[in-house]
Parts: C-alpha cells; structure tokens; sequence
C-alpha cells in the first residue's frame, strides 16, 4: 500500500513538472509572482499590519475581501457536482472533478488570505479545537475555520481516491466516493453560509446585519465560481485531449444565468429596504453608490460592478450569445468582475464606513497588500496548474483504449 | 505498478534520504536558533485554565521582561474580581466640556503606544442644534477653546457592556467578561484577527498595528496582566475601567482627572455609592441601545 | 472515439467556436492589463487629502503636556486611609486664600467701621468683579458685614468659610444634593474607600462662577496619518 502511495506521488510529481516551454514559463512567472507576496509578507510580519492601510476604524480591507469572495469560488464547485452526481448527467460528470481541483485551489488561497491578516500568524494554532481554544458555538468564525478545513479535507479525500486508484488502473470505490460528493454538496453551501453569517450576524455593522446577505452570497458564489472553470475548460480543450462537450458548457452557462437573476433579484431587495425605509443604516449603500460628504473612492467601482453583473446576465441569458464563444467568455470575465467587486471590496469597506462612530476613513489597498495579495493568487494559480497537470493525463487513461497523449 | 512508473524510475531511496535530511536541518536549525523562551511562550496554555504556582511563574517571568525592557521595576498583578462588585460608569453631559484631559490621562496610566498613537477615549464633538448624531459627529475638533457656543462632547470609550457582541465572536476565547463586569483580554492569547473590532459598536477596541513604542520614563509600572501591562505587536486592546487601579478599590485615572467632575464609577451593587444614586436620581441612557448590548456605562445631564 | 489533430470537432461538425484561440487569449490579457491598470492606479493614487486645519494630522501624547498633571497624587490621608475606610472619611483640601495673607480678615476688618451701602469697592479689594447672578447682588448677601471671618446664611447663622457650601447649597439646593452624593464635582480616592473632594470655592470662584473656557488637548491622530506620524517620531 505505502509502495502504491509512494508511486503515486513520485509520479504525480514528474507529471506535474514535465510540459512544455510555455507551461515552464507559467510555472516560472506564478513562482516569481508567488516569491515576490512573500517577501512582501515578510516586511509585514517583522514590521507589524502597519504597512496596511487598515486601521481601527477600517479593520477588515483587501485580504478579508478577497478571502470572503474565494469562499464563495470555492463553493460553487459544487455547482458542477449536482448536476453530475445527483443527475447524472454525462457531459458534465467527466469535468466535474476540475470543480473539486478548483475548489482546492481556492481553499488553500483562502486559508492564505487569513494568515496573512491575523495580527499573530504564531497564534493560528490557538484556533484548533483541543489543543487550543476555538469558540464554539459561539463564535461564527470559529464554525468557519472548521467547516472550511473541513471541505478542504472533503475535496482532497474525494481526488486523492479518484486520482490515486485512476494512476492504478483501479475503479474507484464508489462506496467511497459518493458519500462523501453527497457530503460536499451541503458542505459547499456550509461554507459560503458560514461566511456570510461572519458578517449577517454583526448587529454593530448595520450594512452587513441583514437576514439576506447569505442568500447573496450563494446567488453570486454560484455564477463567480464557474465562471473561472468555463474560461479554464477552453484553455484545456486546446491544451491537452480532455474532450468537453459544448453542451455541458452551455448547461453550466445557463445555470449561471438563472443564479445571476437571483443575484440580482436579491441585490434590488436589498436596495428597496435601504432607500425606502430610509434609516440612519443608509448612509452605507449611499456611500457606496453616491458618496457621501464628498467622500466618493468606491462609486465607481460599485456602479461599475454592477453593469458587469446586469451585462454578464443578459449575455448568459439568450442562447445565442450563451452558445457564442467571444460573448461567453466576455460574460464570464465581467462576472467575474463584477462579483469579485460586489463580495470584496464592496462589501467589506462600506460596511466599515462610516465607522461606528460615524467617521470617514477612506481606505485604499497599499502596495504591499497588493503584492501579498498576488502572491496568494500566484499560490492558488500554482496549485490549480499543478493539480490539473497531475489530473488530467491520470483521467485521460479511463477514457479510449489508446494511451493518452498530450498536447503541448 | 503504474505506467508512469517506467518512464523514468526514481530513485526512491535517495528521494526518502533527501527528505529526511532536509526535514532534520531544519527542524534543528529552528531549535538552536529560537531561544528557550521564545519557544516556550508560543506554544504556552492559555492563562486563564493554569495553575496558581504556573501563574505566578509567567507573571514573574513577565515582571523580568518588562523591567529589564524599560529599566523600571515593573509590576504586573493579577488581582481577581472582588466579591459583590459590578462596576459601574457614568458620564455627565451637561458638564463635559470637551477638553480631553481624560484621553491623556488613561494613555499616561494604562501604557498605551505613543507612536503609532492609541487612544483608548474619542471626545465626539456634537452640535447642540442636532443632539446626539453619531453621522454627524467629529473627534478631531481643535477650537482655541472649550467648550465652544455651540457644541457639546462625548467621549466614547469600551462599555463594558453586559452583553458584549465582542466577546460573542472571539474565535479563540482571548477576551470574556470577568465577575465584576470588565471585559478583559489576554494579549498573550489574542491572535489579532479584529473579529472583536467589527462586532463592537462603539469602536472601543484598538489594534497594535506595530509593536508599540512608549518611552521607557513614560511606562506606569503597576500593571495588571488582563489590562495595562505593555502589549506585543499584532493583539487588540482596549479601555479595561484601569483594573489595576479599581480592583484595588482607586478610582479610574479619566474620573479623577476630569476638571469638571463629570465622571463618575463605582459598584452597581452597592445601594450607597454614587452610582446607585445617580441611576436613582437622574435619567440616563444608553447609546446604541437598540441592539441589546445593555453598557455598564450610563450617560446623563445632571442639569 | 479516436483522437484528431483537432480533437474538439464533434459529430455536427459545429466548429463554431473561437475565430481562432486568439479571441480567448485576447481577453484574457485586455482583462487582466486593465485590472492592473486599476489596480495600480488605485495604489498609487493614495488616499484623499485632509486640510491643514482639520486637526488630527499630529499625534501627541501625555509627555508633551507637562502643565497638566497626570499623576494626581492622593491627599497623605486619603492614600493611608485607602480601602480601610469603608464608611468612606472624607477629606477636603483647605478653602482659597488660607495659606496666604489675607486671612483672617479680622486682622483688618476688626477696627473698620461696617459700610453697608451698595457700591463698587474702590479702596481695596477692587481687583474682585462680582458678577455671580442678579444685578441686586453684593458682598454682604453672603458675607457676614460684623466679623468677616465668617459668611452668613439668610437666617443669620455663621459658618466657617471650610463650610462655604452650606451657603451654596440655599440657592444651588439641587446641586448641594448631587455634590454631597458625589454627583457633582470631582472626587479622588478610592471608590470604596476614602476619598477627597473639593469644595464649592475649589473649583467656582464665588464672585464670578462661570467656567472660563480652556485650551484643549489636541485630537488623536487621523488613521491616514498613523504611519506617517509614527515614523515622524522614529525620525526624531
């Protein structure tokens, strides 16, 4: 058994090392991007968060963002395992496992994206339950840490078995698996539901105090997350020999679509409270769609998230721009935009301002956020490569008698 | 055996002798290279659940740091709540007059960084025309003088509140609420992820965004391990009624400072102190009290 | 299935895809050079501007205050009385102008003859403006006109100035009640323990009550100027 492990993953690495010039030069630039966050990093740990820009009265920024709206990347992976799993439905069940690849990727970025914010990365292990003193029931970012460690383990046991028995010649035990895929599907909905009640249940902000933040959150984690893996089923159609049918793009397309309209249905919603009830708690949505007292930095990235989301929509929604390659794809990126905007930055900063006590702190990220912050995504980037390197000439053996050859 | 295993086979012994050399070098570089101490204080149980005699180990372990840090024979106590004893703070309105006396005066007492600054109290100036509007208000007000025409102050600092939203969502338990109604952290616990700062709605709590620099002349030396003992880099921190002084039966340092007289402290559950006649006798509120938090702190207008 | 050059060509033949992989490519890097381009527009672009005169763009600390004293030492008494003094004794620093020389009065008041008509004092004490309510007010509604070392309330009775409150208290009844609680006017001590407290004339000057204003300390230091505010220090 220790033999076949050992094979795996001595093999699993020489697949993943071995490519072309091109894949090298990816590898290369995501390590350099990679080491460039890293010593970013590094002056923050020696020199304190100070080399932020978040301060007391905006202290959750850039890395809280950007962590909040990979949560809901990571979920949507489960968007492709309903259809294939509970459906059966074929064109969608051979790529599903790039879902789960995805999901991966995305955890360990967000996993980063917290380390890197804590004021004591040294502390982290006060958060394990037992050995240190996770707050629980009480505390939802406690839940948090365990249901996110908890899909992750969920999504490596699922590839490693799937990946591990391929590279043998082995079936899978689909006693084994298809548990625990039953298992990711609520897990996946934990996890984004669990972030937002980090921020639905914090009565001190009023903006993010409300009962329908977490069906946002999964409206807009459902059309973000496949956006990426739709852009990423092109660049493998051409890369390698993974055969993916049209249908199960435009499946995955329309899907959106529909989660898209509910994104969008709840964002009105959640409007209509706020400027028709008219309390003190609007002064949150007007500073982020209008400014105010001159204090303005984020309208035009609010305005601007939201054509990308009502743009994206109407491309998803009627079949022939859906079935159009250059509309889709131009669907998927201003999705991706809009949501990446709408679930980081444009939600945690208005949140924050005015603070409590009614001041404006206009944060703006600093070069050192940035750079940590591309380095975290060179980290997921890196590790999504090297997952779907390993995976996908494993995968290729099941399909078609011939040995599986690749591309580039 | 795999059909990759052919391609090019590797040399697994050399593989498992590699690793296991890397992974020794390593671990016995961090050894020699970490002191004792450093090791022994991040992998070190959470104070509250040791022990009497480890207790007080850490707590002379921690009067050596500090007094050998700023060349002062530094005391940090650990002085427990006392029996019968909830606090209780008022705040008279009608008399602040904005001049911020108390602000510097908790920063001279409770060891807070001087730069970066933290203020454990904001004054809120407020327009006398618009009353209590929090929107509206400015902590950053430098007229010549106070109090101006036309404007009254707040100062606004932790609430001790009896239903702490902070306390709520600490994610590693680093702060609770002690018997006698302070809401204390352990900055040798706290893993600084500002969840705290989010939930409290009086932006009460304060973050060392660096390691803190105060000028050794300036440190108090009577210090309490849940309070004004000096604070690492990387923890949050916040107003704690000075329990080095008011476990002890002082007033707070912003009470006997203030040259108005408009603070007030004692024990809610004591029928005789002031307190309990200022609830009696005056109207108070609270602010926020919309969402529950029922604040230990009580403002008033005694005219 | 066998595997084509092009091994993405179904059976419809609907190769409609990408005019070439340069489409998807192209997007990709328009996309991500305006990413950048934002990104870095928004780094580099900083944060708004705070007037000059805004306060907050200094941080100062309780060192560069040496007038105001911070340390308040307790009164012997009360430091040794502390927490043992449950009943809570108190103490109450001498009255204004005990220490100097123009107590007792009787020293000169005792030959002077007793002029009881209103007027502005020219001779001496003139430097005293009395403006402590209605215009009707002067000198002998408190003090007592035939020995001065004592004031005197409206039904005659004397009282010693250490007891100026009593005084007071006819007028500012409601206030006498929250000062004698502690409500009123500042208290050092201990809170259950003994204390020292102030009298009336402590902190209100009885001929002319009303607060001067004063110079306040100056605001916390604004967020946008923390860093630059500590490395002014560090540069110090």
């Amino acid at each position: 058994m220790i033999r076949d492990i050992l094979s795996f993953v001595t093999g699993s690495a020489r697949l993943a090392l071995k490519g072309g010039r091109i894949y090298h030069l990816w590898l290369v630039g995501l390590t350099a991007l990679f080491v460039w966050g890293v010593t970013a990093w590094w002056q923050q740990v020696t020199g304190g968060l100070i080399v932020t820009n978040m301060r007391d009265q905006v202290s959750w920024a850039f890395y809280i963002g950007n962590f909040t709206f990979l949560v809901g990347v990571a979920a949507a992976a489960v968007m492709l395992v309903i259809p294939a799993y509970v459906y059966d439905w074929k064109p969608i069940k051979e790529i599903a496992i790039f879902g789960e690849l995805l999901a991966i990727s995305a955890i360990v970025m967000c996993m980063l994206f917290v380390l890197v914010d804590v004021g004591r990365p040294d502390r982290v292990w006060h958060l394990m339950p037992f050995f240190g003193s996770l707050n629980l029931p009480s505390s939802i970012l406690g839940w948090d840490v365990l249901v996110l460690n908890l899909y992750l383990i969920l999504n490596l046991a699922i590839v490693a078995h799937l990946l591990f028995t391929a590279y043998h010649d082995r079936p899978y035990s689909h006693r084994f698996v298809a548990p625990l895929l039953l298992l990711s599907i609520p897990a996946a909905v934990g996890i984004h539901t669990v972030t937002a009640f980090v921020y639905a249940g914090v009565a001190a902000r009023p903006f993010w105090n409300s009962a329908i933040l977490a069906p946002r959150f999964l409206a807009s984690a459902f059309c973000s997350g496949p956006a990426i893996l739709l852009i990423l089923f092109q660049i493998l159609r051409r890369t390698s020999s993974i055969e993916i049918k049209e249908e199960a793009i435009w499946k995955i397309a329309e899907l959106m679509a529909y989660a898209m309209f509910l994104n969008l249905f709840l964002f009105g919603a959640e409007i209509f409270k706020e400027y028709y009830s008219n309390t003190s708690h609007l002064i949150h949505t007007q500073y982020l769609y209008s400014g105010v007292h001159g204090h303005d930095a984020l309208v035009p990235y609010a305005w601007g998230s939201l054509a990308c989301s009502v743009i994206a929509f109407l491309l998803f929604l009627f079949p022939a721009t859906r079935r159009n390659l250059v509309t889709l794809n131009l669907g998927c990126l201003l999705i991706y935009t809009g949501v990446y905007i709408e679930k980081g930055i444009a939600l945690v900063i208005p949140g924050m301002t005015p603070d409590t006590l009614g001041e404006f702190y206009e944060y703006v990220p600093t070069l050192s956020e940035v750079r940590v912050g591309a380095g975290i995504f060179a980290a997921g980037f890196l590790v999504f490569t090297l997952l779907c390197k390993i995976a996908i000439p494993i995968l290729q053996k099941d399909s078609g008698p011939q040995p599986a050859t690749l591309r580039s | 055996m795999s059909e990759f295993d052919h391609e090019r086979p590797v040399d697994r012994r050399s593989l498992l002798i590699g690793t296991g050399l890397t992974a020794m070098a390593a671990i016995s570089a961090t050894v020699a290279g970490a002191s004792n101490q450093f090791i022994e204080r991040l992998l070190r149980e959470r104070f509250s659940e040791l022990g009497p005699e480890r207790k007080q180990q850490i707590l002379d372990d921690l009067e050596r740091e500090y007094s050998e840090r700023y060349g002062r024979s530094v005391e940090v106590a650990d002085t427990p709540p006392m029996d019968g004893v909830e606090f209780g703070y008022g705040l008279d309105l009608s008399r602040c007059v904005g001049c911020r006396r108390c602000v510097y005066a908790c920063v001279h007492e409770n060891n807070q960084s001087r730069n970066p600054q933290i203020h454990w109290i904001r004054v809120l100036r407020m327009e006398k025309e618009q009353g209590i509007e929090l929107a509206e208000s400015n902590a950053y007000y430098e007229p010549a003088e106070v109090p101006e025409p036309d404007a009254f102050y707040l100062p606004v600092a932790c609430q001790q509140c009896r239903n702490p939203p902070c306390v709520k969502v600490c994610p590693v338990k680093a702060t609770w609420q002690d018997a006698d109604g302070i809401v204390v952290i352990d900055s040798d616990w706290c893993i600084g992820c500002r969840c705290c700062m989010s939930a409290c709605p009086y932006g009460a709590r304060h973050f060392n965004w660096t390691d803190p620099g105060i000028p050794a002349a300036e440190i108090n030396p009577n210090t309490h391990y849940l309070g004004n003992r000096p604070r690492p880099k990387g923890v949050v921190e916040k107003c704690t009624f000075c329990i080095h002084r008011t476990r002890k039966g002082r007033y707070p340092a912003c009470v006997e400072i203030c040259p108005v007289g408009a603070r007030k402290f004692g024990n809610l559950l004591d029928e005789s102190s002031e307190m309990r006649y200022l609830l009696r006798e005056k109207r108070v509120f609270v602010l926020k009290e919309e969402l529950n938090t029922r604040p230990r702190f009580y403002y008033f207008y005694a005219t | 299935m066998d595997h084509h050059e092009t091994p993405n060509a179904d059976e419809s033949g609907n190769r409609k895809l990408l005019p070439g992989s340069s489409s998807l490519s192209l997007l990709l890097i328009v996309f991500l050079a305006f990413s950048l381009l934002t990104l870095f527009s928004i780094v580099k672009g900083g944060m708004g501007e705070v007037a000059d005169d805004a306060g907050g763009t200094r941080a100062y600390s309780p060192a560069d205050f040496p007038d105001v004293d911070f340390d308040r030492k307790l009164l012997p008494e009360v430091e040794a009385a502390a927490t043992s003094d449950p009943e809570g004794t108190y103490r109450v620093p001498p009255p204004p102008f005990s220490n100097e020389d123009i107590f007792p009065c009787s020293e000169c008041h005792a030959d002077m003859e007793v002029n009881h008509e209103r007027r502005v004092l020219e001779d001496m004490h003139d430097d005293i403006v009395l403006n402590h309510g209605p215009k009707e007010r002067w000198c002998f509604d408190c003090h007592n006109p035939d020995d001065r070392d004592y004031l005197r309330l409206a039904n005659g009775t004397l009282i010693g100035f250490d007891e100026s409150y009593k005084l007071c208290g006819q007028c500012h009844g409601t206030i006498y009640r929250d000062w004698r609680e502690g409500i009123h006017g500042r208290r050092e001590g201990y809170w259950n323990g003994a204390k020292s407290y102030l009298l009336c004339a402590n902190c209100h000057d009885p001929h002319s009550p009303h607060f001067k204003a004063i110079e306040p300390l100056p605001p916390p230091v604004r967020p946008q100027y923390l860093r630059v505010a500590a490395e002014e220090v560090h540069d110090e």
